[in-house]
């Protein structure tokens, strides 16, 4: 989205700024979270803290798949209509009010394979129809909603699946099933991140394509592999949310796509590409749900919220790229 | 590996380590490589000059398949071959260094090193980083280096990335049995002058197990590390020079050529210039890569800049257009000091700008030839706030007919002219205000044909007549001797001479190639 002007001269520091970058979520959290702590003895007891906790456990996981497709300097919109569908699909597949079907975990696995398949749309879209990746992605969300809408069919269906109502009910160590998950998540983004060629090479295309491309890889099926791999996320995500409400909405993901970017990009994650991961999308993630439970509890209408987390997200960006202005840089 | 290699016969003359015969490649209105013939012995550094535009980075890129030229042979090792991609070249042993370092700067060191041809250090798709690590620190102890393979790229000095460069290339020894081809294209221009020793260092190494092309813009590197030299010119080979003995003085003879005798730059038609106060003045101007730039610039008189690249002139010019900041001096138009701090001051003073890169940043393509005419002086075409036709056809045409730009009506879209119909109407853009005092021309000549520059010269030279200060920066030695009153010579981001140029009384380009390398 950043087009450098004319002949940048190289320059040595490059790296001027990143430190800053890579401390700054970190310590803003330590810093909100204190301020808040101090001003509201509800928001420090313990209770709360869980509460921030497992609300935190699905957008965790759908920034996880996010997070990888900004890593790449692409974007990814098609969180809130890959989650319909997957919950759409999962709510109708395990044992619920609609139909006969029991398929326990099978289902679940079929929803996350529906978002694979989202995923890999996206990213065939992109590739080899040269779509970019903001109207591709916007595209397939709107497939996915149409998709949903077609299996609700006017009748809602509510689960009965023992297993899947449990994640969001039964707690280990005093969090819920679904945060485990979500910690699960983080902890396989994490390693796919740093010990697989599909997280390297996604971070690599987000640092130079071209030279790439002149090291002779084949940057295309990384790429699609990359939007696979979200889908999967949003399809956990979607089936996360089921167990959350107990039925299947078209709505299941309504507003994640934005929280999720929002997370990822005040965690340091650069919408540009090249920097950032799953780590800092967690912190990102943990960061924004601090500040909309926090608000809540020291008396700001929730009706600020949105509006609030909208101005978050450009403050960071604007804080993110400091470092790198110049003179007539062209930004789209 | 179980197949023995062939042994050369050791009496005759090896088969050269890679031989070009007859290589053609055209542009859109440019001959680009015009039967150029190159010979790369086994184990020598080759040597390749050229002025900018001589060939060199079309040769460079057909050599490792980014470019396919239209005619002619590229044999490796006496075979002939077709070079389709980086990947098929490194098959055969080529491999390049590019000149704007091509490394991934958000991974580790290894990891370049080691990219597109991971080998054992990625099993299954999964990373197994102690034998990535193992790898890269095999290819740089090849070449001596200490660096961290684990280190981020972007951490590392420009030598050091250099160095990981050359570890890098030097993984095509994997895929081909033979003796390997290392291009370095311009290795040395972003390095300090004890970085360039270390690299030369490297340079006499990896001659005792490859051959090496080595391109440089500053002879004296040229003849101090190579063992031969070939120059280009105009798209063809013109010259072979072993370097023991040789002087930079014969090199820049065979790079320059002789000069075109008839008047192409209508030096008649240069006038007398008005010197009782210069319209542009600037002192002691800095900047990120210039320093200390003193400059004048009278009405009518035409100024060039040279300066081989990186020598900070282009800097010098978008300063003075506010595109680039600048630390310290003075910049006075007319007397008057002016400070430049975006490109709307510079246009108010009266300054213009033609861009070098006319497709992306001098003209908008799908707009016509009105709007580009009219995109900075709005208030020509305009009643109020609003654009008025009549006012706008009326300029428009009129100014198609004094420049004599073909077009098939002011409607067409800019990018459907051709090259040096679109320059006139990104000049007449500044002309149409009327009041235009100072133009600064960035390479106004790029990638225009004969008679289209002869016809950009001759509107320089009615610009002139008309009083406009100019500030060139050519596209050639001869165009900057041509056009120019007056040449300024940097280096390194200073003036280090000052030329006097008037008509007969031109300097020779020996001269200034001298002070520019």
């Amino acid at each position: 989205m950043t087009v450098e002007s004319g002949a940048a001269v190289p320059r040595r520091n490059s790296r001027r700024g990143t430190a800053f970058r890579d401390a700054g979520p970190p310590v803003a959290l330590v810093v909100i979270f204190s301020v808040f702590a101090v001003l509201s003895p509800q928001f420090r007891s313990i209770d709360n803290v869980q509460n921030i906790v497992d609300a935190a456990a699905v957008l965790a996981v759908v920034t996880c798949g996010i997070t990888f497709v900004l890593m790449m300097g692409s974007i990814d919109l098609s969180a809130a209509g890959v989650m319909g569908a997957s919950a759409l699909t999962v709510s109708l597949l395990v044992a619920n009010n609609r139909n006969d079907n029991d398929f326990g975990l099978v289902g679940i696995a079929a929803a996350v394979v529906l978002g694979c398949a989202f995923g890999c749309l996206s990213g065939l879209a992109l590739v080899l129809l040269k779509v970019p990746s903001f109207m591709a992605t916007l595209g397939v969300s709107a497939i996915g909603l149409g998709v949903a809408t077609l299996m609700f069919a006017g009748v809602q269906p509510n689960i009965s699946d023992a297993m899947l109502k449990s994640w969001a009910i039964e707690r280990f160590l005093g969090l819920s099933y679904l945060t485990w998950i979500a910690a699960a998540c983080i902890l396989l983004g994490w390693l796919v991140q740093r010990y697989t060629r599909l997280g390297r090479y996604a971070f690599a295309i987000g640092g130079a394509e071209e030279v790439l491309t002149l090291s002779g890889v084949k940057v295309k099926p990384y790429k699609v592999a990359v939007f696979t791999l979200a889908g999967a996320f949003y399809g956990l995500g979607g089936v996360m949310v089921t167990s959350q409400l107990g039925a299947g909405l078209v709505q299941a993901g309504n507003g994640y796509d934005f929280s999720a970017i929002t997370a990822a990009v005040v965690g340091g994650t650069l919408l540009t590409g090249g920097r950032g991961g799953i780590l800092h999308s967690a912190v990102g993630v943990v960061l924004v749900m601090v500040l909309t439970n926090g608000l809540v509890q020291v008396g700001v209408s929730p009706y600020w919220q949105g509006g609030v987390e909208g101005l978050i997200v450009v403050a960071a960006v604007a804080a993110a790229v400091i470092p790198q202005r110049r003179r007539n840089q062209v930004v789209k | 590996m179980s197949v023995p290699a062939e042994r050369e016969p050791t009496t005759s003359a090896p088969v050269p380590a890679l031989e070009v015969r007859g290589l053609v490649k055209h542009y859109p209105g440019v001959k680009a490589l015009d039967g150029v013939d190159l010979v790369v012995r086994q184990h020598e550094v080759l040597g390749l000059a050229g002025e900018n535009g001589a060939g060199k980075s079309t040769l460079l890129k057909a050599l490792v398949g980014l470019v396919t030229p239209d005619a002619g042979e590229i044999y490796v090792r006496g075979e002939a071959v077709k070079l389709r991609s980086v990947v098929d070249a490194a098959n055969h042993g080529i491999g390049m260094v590019f000149q704007e370092q091509s490394l991934v700067p958000n991974l580790t060191a290894a990891e370049n090193i080691l990219l597109g041809s991971e080998g054992a250090a990625v099993r299954r798709g999964v990373y197994r980083w102690d034998v990535m690590r193992r790898l890269a620190q095999e290819q740089l102890d090849k070449i001596g280096s200490k660096i961290d393979p684990l280190a981020r790229t972007d951490t590392l000095s420009f030598a050091d990335r250099q160095m990981v460069e050359i570890a890098k290339v030097l993984r095509i020894e994997q895929r081909s049995q033979h003796p390997p081809v290392i291009i370095l294209d311009e290795p040395t221009s972003v390095l300090e002058s004890k970085e360039i020793e270390t690299l030369f260092a490297q340079i006499r190494r990896l001659r005792e197990f490859a051959s090496v092309v080595f391109v440089s813009h500053r002879l004296d590197e040229v003849l101090d590390v190579c063992d031969r030299v070939t120059v280009l010119r105009s798209g063809q080979s013109v010259g072979e020079v072993a370097t023991a003995g040789a002087v930079p003085r014969e090199l820049h003879r065979m790079m320059i050529g002789s000069t075109g005798s008839d008047d192409h730059y209508h030096e008649n038609a240069a006038g007398p210039v008005e010197a009782e106060q210069p319209r542009l003045s600037i002192r002691g101007l800095s900047g990120s890569s210039f320093r200390d730039i003193d400059l004048d610039v009278a009405a009518g008189e035409i100024v060039a800049i040279v300066g081989v690249h990186g020598s900070g002139r282009e800097d010098v010019c978008r300063a003075l257009f506010g595109i680039e900041p600048t630390t310290a001096g003075e910049i006075r138009m007319d007397g008057k000091k002016i400070s430049l701090p975006n490109t709307r001051a510079a246009c108010a003073a009266g300054i213009g700008y033609v861009p070098a890169e006319r497709k992306t940043e001098g003209m908008v393509g799908p707009m016509s030839v009105a709007e580009n005419m009219t995109l900075t002086k709005q208030k020509a075409r305009c009643a109020g706030p609003f654009v008025a036709p009549k006012k706008q056809a009326g300029l428009v045409d009129r100014w198609i007919d004094r420049l004599s730009i073909r077009t098939p009506s002011r409607d067409t879209p800019i990018q459907r002219l051709s090259g040096g119909n679109q320059q006139k109407v990104v000049l007449a853009r500044w002309l149409i205000g009327g009041d235009i005092r100072l133009l600064l021309l960035d390479h106004p000549t790029r990638g225009l044909d004969i008679g289209a520059r002869s016809e950009v010269y001759r509107l320089m030279r009615e610009l002139a007549a008309n009083g406009v200060a100019t500030v060139l920066l050519a596209d050639s030695l001869e165009e900057a001797i041509g056009m120019a009153d007056r040449i300024l010579v940097m280096n390194d981001g200073r003036v280090v001479t000052e030329v006097a140029c008037p008509n007969g009384g031109k300097p020779s380009p020996l001269d200034l190639v001298k002070e520019m390398v």
